[in-house]
């Protein structure tokens, strides 16, 4: 599909959130909708979620995840909503131009008369929990395995240790069980479970895998491939009790330690966040602090069930197209006015057609080379003279003034463009 | 002999705790949750069941693997020996989502559906 220059809305992501927008700005009138996603594929997180569990509140449905998304994605491409895969979107200005790069298509560079920001969000990472000891190979984030079980088809290790008691943690504990892994325990630092309880009992009670709460990964042991993990109890502090360490052999160690909102491209666009939730600020209609740039589900907080991100992705979604059908509304009433034969230049640039209803408009120009002889300033719609009037003599450094009278009203309604004109009589 | 037992339900997010009261092995009353949990206390005390979820092999299509799922919960009991017999399994692409792509699965009667259209 040919990538256009201009488009009403453009939403960066194609996860729930940013399907449920792209939706809801076709419905709501918006002609040229694009969805600009980095995967080969639309659907987003959801596509390696493959468990149950999806859609309960607003699909009244216990779907997978990838069912889930299929169901949005057939929608928004019924409904003609463009796409461009396979593209990184690398800045976007405050101004709503957006830079992207994809391996086929090269650098795109595209307008957008609104955005709406949904890149969701990434977890976090053993550096962001500061885990100590050496870098072996073997120490992943729950949903990289996750990606690489579901999706591409490798195991990424044998007998398991999962850090972290969310959902996504809790989640692929089970499954690697069910493809034949070892999963050791669960650990988890805080004195409560960090994810869902039905995750709990049908996840780790089922399949008899042992939660350890108040505990955490002290240290990990191996050089080049994980050997083991040291894990110990830690005080209300979360501080290590000493003399409760114990060594865990395993190949493997996941975290599922939290999950940040993505907004890298957030913050170029000269968007503001809220250091709380990690996301933008925004107003109820998920417009941020930048007017035009929306943005909706996991880039702006982390939920935790998909059909808030959907609704949240609606109502971004038609905030977005009612912002770009107002600017374009107003990119029709207004028309270029140009430099035609001998002009050199013409103040002003444009003319708002609307202005003729409250009386004449004065344009200024200046000539390009002198005509010592009587002349004819002309405004013209193409080849039809509009207004016209006459002069001694035209010079360059005397500035000529064209009155437009309010009653070519309805002529210049006809008119995409005026161009002026200064010929000899 | 009358006891009491806790059954977490899993039915929703919610994850209510339900507080069951039994002679033996029959239920004489179930306290908390809503009647959704209340069929699943029913279920869970007496042949418990899980939705299951997982990938079969798939042959020239964008990934390997496509995920699929059971349309029904599946017995506890047969949830190992369902997943040998998925792995053991091979579908040719296209698929398009809700197809059954194992029917009748271990006899239960459950089949096994596409999660997507690959
Ligand atoms: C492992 C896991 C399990 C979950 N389990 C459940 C569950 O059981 N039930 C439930 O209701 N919810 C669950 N959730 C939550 C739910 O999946 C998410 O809330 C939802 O997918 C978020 O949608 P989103 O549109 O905000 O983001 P995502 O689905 O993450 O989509 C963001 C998209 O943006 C793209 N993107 C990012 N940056 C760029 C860029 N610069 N250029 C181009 N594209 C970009 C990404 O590639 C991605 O496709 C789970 C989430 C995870 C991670
Ligand atoms: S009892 Fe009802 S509300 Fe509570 S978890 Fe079960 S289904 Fe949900």
């Amino acid at each position: 599909m040919k990538i256009k220059q201009k488009y009403d809305v453009v939403v960066i992501g194609s996860g729930p959130g940013g399907l449920a927008a792209a939706i809801a700005a076709k419905k709501t009138g918006c002609d040229d909708v694009l969805v600009i996603e980095r995967d080969i594929e639309l659907g987003g997180i959801l596509l390696q979620c493959i468990h149950n569990g999806f859609g309960l509140e607003i699909l009244k449905q216990d779907l997978p995840g990838p069912s889930y998304a299929q169901r949005f994605v057939s929608e928004a491409l019924g409904l003609g909503v463009e796409t461009l895969l396979d593209a990184m979107v690398l800045d976007v200005s405050p101004q709503r131009r957006i830079f992207a790069t994809s391996r086929k298509g090269g650098l795109y560079d595209i307008e957008a008369r609104s955005i709406v920001l949904a890149m969701g969000c990434r977890e976090r990472t053993r550096s962001q929990i500061r885990l100590p000891g050496p870098r072996p190979a073997g120490v992943f984030t729950a949903g990289t395995a996750q990606r690489w079980v579901n999706v591409e088809g490798y195991m990424p290790g044998r007998r398991f240790v999962v850090l972290g008691s969310g959902d996504i943690g809790m989640i692929m504990a089970r499954r690697l069980t069910l493809e034949g892994a070892k999963v050791e325990r669960v650990v988890e630092i805080m004195p409560y479970l960090n994810g869902l309880m039905r995750n709990y009992v049908q996840c780790l009670l089922d399949y008899d895998i042992p939660l350890q709460l108040r505990h955490t990964v002290n240290r990990i042991i191996g050089n080049h491939r994980v050997e083991a993990v040291e894990i110990v109890a830690v005080n209300d502090r979360w501080e290590p009790i000493s003399g409760t360490e114990e060594i865990v052999p395993c190949d493997t160690l996941l975290l599922s330690v939290g999950l940040i909102p993505e907004n890298e491209l957030s913050r170029k666009a000269g968007v503001l966040l809220d250091p709380l939730t990690g996301g933008p600020f925004v107003d109820d209609h998920f417009q941020t602090n930048v007017p035009g740039i929306f943005a909706a589900g996991n880039v702006v907080h982390v939920y935790d069930l998909v059909d808030w991100v959907t609704e949240a992705g609606y109502i971004a979604g038609r905030s977005a197209a009612a912002f770009a059908i107002e600017l374009r509304r107003w990119e029709n009433r207004h028309m270029p006015l140009v430099a035609g034969e001998n002009v050199r230049y013409v103040v002003p640039h444009e003319l708002d057609r609307e202005s003729l209803t409250m009386g004449a408009v004065r344009i200024q120009l200046r000539v390009k080379q002198p005509i010592e002889s009587p002349v004819v300033v002309e405004l013209r719609n193409g080849e039809d003279v509009l207004v016209k009037k006459g002069e001694p003599y035209a010079r360059p450094g005397e500035m000529i003034t064209l009155t437009i009278p309010s009653k070519v009203y309805d002529l210049v309604q006809k008119a995409s463009v005026l161009s002026v004109h200064v010929v000899q009589r | 002999m009358r006891t009491t037992e806790n059954v977490i339900c899993i039915t929703c997010p919610k994850g209510c705790t339900l507080e069951v009261l039994k002679d033996g092995e029959s239920i004489l009353e179930i306290r908390q949750g809503c009647k959704k949990g209340h069929s699943y206390v029913q279920q869970e005390l007496t042949d418990p069941r899980r939705m299951v979820a997982s990938t079969v092999k798939i042959r020239g299509a964008l990934h390997p693997l496509l995920p699929v799922y059971t349309l029904a919960p599946f017995p506890k009991g047969k949830i190992l020996e369902l997943m040998k017999a998925l792995r053991a399994m091979q579908v040719d692409s296209p698929v398009k989502t809700g197809q059954v792509v194992l029917p009748n699965a271990l006899d239960t009667g459950i089949d096994i559906i596409a999660s997507r259209d690959m």
